[in-house]
């Protein structure tokens, strides 16, 4: 379970957002809600652990979460709204840090992305640069899913395969954060609105 | 540990797909250590004497060169935030770039400065003596950076601002280097001028990951 308590955040002297709690069961779905600027990427980038909370408690199972960084990196997958992909490495060698090899393969067929495996990502179109991104995903047994934005520039197929992904990711207890501005393939979501 | 590994592989993979790249510190090198019997004229004697000096401060510039896309990239990119969730600690990742960034560059410039110090006329003593002191010197150098690159990320014109920094910090390198060298030249032992580069990398090698990976955090927030 995750659970966050009394966050708050200031970046460049400016508060982001203050008193902010959240709660998320195994296999919940968390839709962080609000307009630009409201702070969505910034709790996303928090429960990561990349921003630091300057008030609150971010718990996991009921321990603090954030006390050892390299410990909570291996809990959480996180999809920034930027794909971090490299286009001088192939689709494949761009997974290759973030995961086991041997799961690489499952990992580009569940994006539908298996056929380019050995193709430069340079050639990659941007919803196929996504694609990839979404493919890190299913790397690692991660149990926190933070996504920003994850369908931007997605077709319909392959929103579709990222809800099976989403779908089983939750049935094997995980869980899922998510701030967008989109339609979600996210079953019985729970909302968190950020003003 | 083995993560570690993976990630330098890719830092190497990645050198070596961009290899315009990596090849321009060591042209520079070559090039800017060819200006200098253009503009002092080729006297054996004066050029001998100035060698391990021109080798250094060239070595150390072209060192620079490749620091603003160490980190630059993979900020841009979005890569940096994933490399510190990757399951490594930052002062590892940190760690695994300064050691990509010898092997690609250091390493290079180290065997690039054999013909260069040979056509400045060095002496024949001096000339293992500058090659042994490069070995902890490019290292150094390749530390220091990899620190002055991680601080100045996310500036505003950093690149500028990155040579201001990593520049004075290398003075002990360029002295104790260039000292041993002429020490050798002069008939003199060279030891305690390479026991005192070695203490600085002994010292700087688990120091300068530490800060440099406080500085990615920094920056990452």
């Amino acid at each position: 379970m995750l659970e966050g308590d009394g966050l708050a955040v200031i970046r460049g002297e400016r508060l982001v957002f203050s008193g902010l709690g959240f709660r998320v069961e195994p296999g919940g779905a968390l839709l962080l809600i609000g307009p630009n600027g409201s702070g969505k990427s910034t709790l996303l980038r928090l429960v990561a652990g990349l921003v630091r909370a300057e008030a609150g408690r971010l718990s996991w199972q009921g321990t603090d979460a954030l006390a050892d960084l390299a410990d909570h990196a291996a809990r959480v997958a996180y999809l920034g709204h930027l794909d971090a992909v490299k286009p001088g490495l192939t689709v494949a060698e761009n997974l290759l840090v973030w995961g086991f090899r041997e799961r690489i393969a499952r990992a580009l067929d569940t994006v539908g992305l298996a056929a380019l495996a050995d193709l430069p990502a340079k050639m990659l179109s941007a919803g196929q640069r996504r694609r990839l991104a979404l493919a890190r995903l299913a790397l690692r047994p991660a149990p926190i899913w933070l996504l920003d934005e994850p369908t931007l520039g997605l077709d319909t197929a392959s929103v579709e395969r990222f809800g099976a992904m989403l779908a089983e990711h939750r049935a094997g207890g995980g869980i899922v954060m998510a701030a967008t501005h989109l339609p979600l393939p996210l079953p019985g979501y729970a909302e968190l609105s950020l003003a | 540990m083995s993560l570690f590994l993976t990630l330098l592989r890719r830092e190497l993979r990645l050198s070596l797909r961009h290899g315009a790249d990596t090849l321009a510190a060591v042209l520079f090198f070559l090039l800017a250590a060819a200006l200098f019997p253009l503009a002092i004229g080729p006297a054996p004697e004066t050029l001998g004497r100035l060698a391990p000096g021109i080798v250094y401060v060239c070595a150390l510039l072209a060192a620079l060169l490749p620091l603003d896309r160490l980190f630059g990239a993979d900020y841009d990119d979005g890569s940096l935030d994933q490399l510190l969730l990757s399951g490594l600690p930052a002062p590892a990742v940190a760690g695994a770039k300064a050691l990509g960034h010898w092997i690609v560059t250091g390493l290079p410039l180290l065997v690039a400065a054999a013909p260069i110090a040979v056509m400045l006329r060095i002496a024949d003593d001096a000339l293992p003596v500058l090659l042994l002191g490069l070995l902890p010197a490019t290292l150094l150098l390749s530390l220091f950076g990899t620190v002055g690159a991680a601080v100045v990320l996310g500036a505003r014109r950093g690149g500028v601002l990155l040579p201001l920094l990593v520049l004075p910090l290398t003075t002990p390198v360029l002295i104790f280097g260039v000292a041993a060298a002429d020490a050798a030249a002069g008939g003199l032992t060279p030891r305690p001028h390479l026991l005192l580069l070695a203490a600085l990398a002994a010292a700087a090698l688990p120091l300068c990951p530490l800060a440099a990976g406080a500085a990615l955090r920094g920056a990452a927030e």
